[in-house]
């Protein structure tokens, strides 16, 4: 592949000509059709939909998905460019993308057999419908083992029931991954991953949360109440859910590290531009040493930051293991993007807490980086255990 | 139908442009290129024909390999071709129109698409001369039309008001922002541009008839003027508007 993301040195993070084209063409995409409501739906809680057709259209919900079954047959790499831009303008567009495709459809693609792809790949990589993926319980979170939700095989199916909660998608969701204890004594093998359709009589949408930030993401509590599950929805076999929870988040971290960098890039750019527009002791702040040793620092750990993320996506595009690599990127850009959205709004100073700028949004937003998907202790606890085995 | 659109390579309209060293070039340092805004419009207006009546989009543009970059992205868009005359040299908008107006007499579309102006020099010259050298009708600052048999109906701006032109094909359109904003290249689009053609021919030279002499930068805006600070001073900012800069 000529001037491809691997070269024959093997070290190579350049982007192709078909990246840059792309990354260019999903920055006009989120300056034009995100930008303008970014404030609007965060401050209404309202999800955007349009937005969310619009990707659909445009192929960023199926990116990595093959064209046989509608994606457009790209790679974790450009997966993670399209993440980065999204989230540069609007992270809680990019936290739904990361639901949606990160973790709901990557499931099914990972862990379904053919016939289960054809029935609910095409629909999920062309945004026609909404997915969600319901691992979280009131009682269990980085603890997943700890589920408590059922499924009991009978003559028709499963039945299954339990409650789920901050399923983040949930209200607009038809599709959901749900994982169940199929054999509560057997601990964390006897959880199993299901396909659940949201007009199967049992599943409810339950209260909605008013968050501190990512507030166009919709999250919300989710029931089962008995619902009937034919087995042709079983994804795998009974007893893999937990390692397949566990693999679906190690790729998803990968889009969670991308969301971070995105965020973080945004808040630079926000206070590199306020710095050189902003008056003080009569001449721009750029000016000063103090501002421009933080956009300085600032400008260095996203970098870092933007390399881990392409390096554990690069392993998966090259179906390398990707436990280690994608914890690394995801603790270190979600504690990068936490700092540039903090030291953003202190560049802002005044300005950076009220509404009127884009910082004070990034600073809410930030917070979840470091908790969805594996907190930054569950990262350490992954990265941990590889440096100690053996 | 042989649908043709002359795009240019162009800085992004949000660069801060610098005059380079020798006073009559621009600092292309830093510059970010994109398609200009105008050809982007040319771009859709072809697409949507094609979609409508079927047939082919050429894309068109002149000068270096960096000019390939844009070219792509049209390709992306869903042109079908590419063609670059290249040639990274300066050129006058006459040289250029020249270079471009031969190569069109080989490919002889129905309809040759370019926007209403570049947004680089801004000498709205090129579409036009190319019409003029190939003896074709043309109708400049397009903002929609539609394809009548052997004829087109073309919806142009003026001004205060916009008027209706009848052209026989084949013809020459300057494109305006009006009816065709353009569409973002998809995933697919992307992927599809990867194996399109970008055709590379020698263009035919000749000599410029405008040389750039020099370039300078517009003056900077004199210092705004505080006219009052309550209710009183109302009556004099509304002379000053309506007397003075004219506004109101």
């Amino acid at each position: 592949m000529a001037n491809g993301t691997m070269s024959e040195t093997a070290i190579d993070f350049s982007l192709n000509e078909e990246m840059k084209l792309l990354q260019q063409s999903v920055r006009d995409f989120a300056e034009t059709e995100i930008r303008p409501r970014v404030l609007e739906h965060d401050e209404a809680q309202t999800f955007p939909l349009e937005v969310f057709k619009k990707m659909g259209e445009l192929g960023f919900l199926g990116a990595t998905v093959p064209t046989d079954l509608g994606g457009a047959g790209m790679s974790a790499v450009e997966f993670v460019i399209i993440m980065e831009e999204i989230a540069r303008v609007d992270p809680s567009v990019g936290l739904i993308l990361a639901a949606h495709s990160g973790l709901c459809l990557q499931h099914i693609f990972l862990f379904a057999d053919e016939i289960q792809k054809k029935r609910f790949v095409p629909d999920l990589a062309t945004g026609a419908k909404i997915g969600s993926w319901c691992l979280t319980e009131p009682g269990s979170g980085s603890d997943a083992s700890g589920l408590k939700t059922t499924a009991v095989k009978g003559g028709e199916g499963y039945r299954l029931h339990g409650s789920k909660c901050f399923i983040t998608n949930g209200s607009y969701a038809s599709t959901y991954v749900v994982m169940a204890k199929t054999d509560p004594s057997q601990g964390n093998k006897g959880m199993s991953a299901f396909v659940v359709e949201r007009d199967r009589e049992g599943v409810s949408v339950g209260k909605k949360e008013n968050k501190l930030g990512m507030r166009a993401s919709d999250t919300v509590t989710m029931t089962f109440d008995n619902v009937l599950i034919p087995r042709e929805n079983l994804l795998g076999r009974e007893g893999e859910g937990f390692h397949q929870a566990l693999t679906v988040l190690d790729s998803g971290r990968i889009g969670i590290a991308a969301l971070s960098v995105g965020l973080a890039q945004g808040a630079l750019e926000a206070a590199i531009k306020y710095s050189k527009e902003r008056q003080a002791f009569g001449k721009p702040i750029a000016e000063f040493q103090a501002i421009q040793f933080k956009l300085a620092e600032l400008a260095t750990h996203i970098q870092a930051a933007r390399l881990l993320t392409y390096r554990a996506a690069i392993a998966k595009k090259k179906g390398e293991p990707i436990n280690q690599v994608a914890a690394h990127a995801k603790l270190f850009a979600s504690e990068v993007a936490q700092r540039a959205a903090t030291e953003a709004v202190q560049i802002f100073g005044g300005y950076g807490f009220i509404k009127d700028f884009p910082v004070e949004k990034f600073y809410r937003d930030a917070k979840l980086l470091t908790i969805g998907e594996g907190t930054s202790e569950v990262q350490r606890m992954v990265i941990a255990k590889n440096l100690l085995r053996s | 139908m042989k649908l043709a659109v002359c795009i240019s390579h162009v800085p992004d309209t949000a660069t801060k442009i610098t005059i380079g060293a020798d006073g009559k070039s621009i600092d292309t340092t830093g510059v970010n290129y994109i398609i200009g805004p105008y050809d982007e419009y040319a771009i859709e207006a072809a697409l949507r024909l094609k979609e409508k009546m079927t047939g082919e989009v050429v894309v068109i543009s002149l000068g270096g390999d960096a000019h390939k970059e844009s070219l792509r992205k049209a390709l992306a868009m869903g042109a079908d071709k590419a063609v670059l005359l290249k040639d990274a040299s300066p050129r006058d908008s006459f040289s250029v129109a020249r270079a471009v107006a031969d190569y069109l007499k080989e490919f002889s579309p129905d309809i040759t698409f370019f926007g209403k102006q570049a947004v680089d020099y801004d000498n709205s010259a090129v579409g036009l001369m190319v019409a003029e050298m190939l003896g074709l009708p043309s109708a400049a600052v397009v903002v929609k039309f539609e394809v009548k048999d052997g004829s087109l109906l073309a919806e142009r701006e003026i001004e205060g008001g916009h008027e209706v032109v009848e052209v026989k094909l084949p013809a020459v359109l300057t494109m305006q922002k009006g009816e065709y904003e353009p569409r973002y290249p998809s995933l697919k689009g992307i992927m599809a541009a990867k194996s399109k053609p970008i055709e590379e021919r020698q263009p035919s030279a000749s000599s410029p008839k405008v040389e750039i002499l020099s370039m300078l930068k517009p003056p900077p805006k004199p210092a705004g003027k505080i006219v009052g600070t309550d209710a009183s001073a109302v009556p004099e900012l509304v002379r000053l508007l309506h007397e003075e800069a004219k506004v109101i």
